[in-house]
């Protein structure tokens, strides 16, 4: 088990906001497009992204991911993070890239590998 | 649905700062009912697409919520500029949303398909330059 405490602590990434530091995270998603995020996120997630504008927030609120990770040293808007701490959503950020993030927590989870795990490819992806 | 409990919720259209309101709103609200996850997780998804649709597309709107026992109804209305063709409109990856609502995460085209996936059923009510209605219903039961 794994929790965004940990992940923070573990991989070196800043909290920006933690309310819910025992949060335990059971899968990623990595995305820029909300509408793929909504439909494809799941709970208990960590969402790495670039996005940084408010409707950020309300997306991990609805999706009820685990915490936000901002790639790429990206800093989210003020409005982000206010309706981020009103909403006890975490918030985490690292100048690494997407791939090296989802790399490292998929590591620090010790996740099967791709054959055998849940995300199979969508069916959608050409 | 006489006996139904009954939410509403203005959507603003004029700017983001609300945005997904009704919807967050209306998560609270299906959990302290005691709705199952997997139900309240589907309404979130489907009535935030439909919520930010309002907003991108059709400044503003309407968003209702009606609960029974057996049954949940969502309404989502709006007097915009109605849809064209429903049918391009459902298709993954077709959208019409300008530069500058791409450049905060929208315009993927997934919204109307999200809400189809996420949903028992949809109804699509719109003409060119009435509105639009779309009802989104799950069965509980
Ligand atoms: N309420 C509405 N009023 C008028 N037009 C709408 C409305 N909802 C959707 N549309 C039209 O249907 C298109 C597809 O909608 P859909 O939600 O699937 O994609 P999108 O909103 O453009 O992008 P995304 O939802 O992925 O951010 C929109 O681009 C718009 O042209
Ligand atoms: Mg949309």
């Amino acid at each position: 088990m794994l929790t965004v405490k940990e992940l923070v602590e573990g991989l070196g990434f800043e909290a920006i906001e933690l309310p819910d530091p025992d949060r335990e995270i059971t899968g990623g998603y990595a995305g820029d497009l909300l509408s793929w995020v909504m439909g494809r996120a799941q709970e208990g997630d960590a969402w790495v992204t670039i996005m940084t504008n408010m409707n950020v927030a309300a997306v991990a609120q609805l999706t009820d991911v685990a915490c936000v990770v901002f790639a790429e040293g990206v800093v989210p808007d003020k409005e982000a993070v206010l309706k981020a701490r009103l909403h006890g959503i975490n918030l985490l950020a690292s100048r690494k890239g997407v791939f090296e993030i989802c790399g490292e927590i998929r590591d620090a989870m010790r996740l099967p590998g791709p054959e055998d795990n849940e995300y199979a490819e969508p069916e959608e992806r050409a | 649905m006489s006996e139904a409990l009954h939410y509403h919720f203005d959507v603003d259209g004029a700017s983001f700062a609300n945005a997904g309101k009704a919807s967050v709103e209306t998560k609270k609200l299906l959990r302290q009912l005691g709705v199952p996850p997997e139900i309240i997780r589907r309404i979130s998804v489907a009535m935030y697409e439909g919520e930010i649709n309002m907003v991108i597309h059709a400044h503003g709107g309407d968003a209702d919520v009606y609960i029974t026992p057996e049954t949940i109804l969502i309404t989502l209305k709006d007097v915009g500029p109605g849809i064209r063709n429903v049918e391009e409109a459902m298709k993954e990856g077709f959208s019409t949303a300008p530069e500058n609502i791409r450049a905060l995460g929208f315009g993927a085209g997934m919204g109307l398909p999200n809400m189809k996936r996420y949903s028992d059923d949809m109804h699509i009510d719109t003409r060119v330059g009435v509105g639009t209605t779309i009802e989104l219903w799950y069965h509980l039961t």
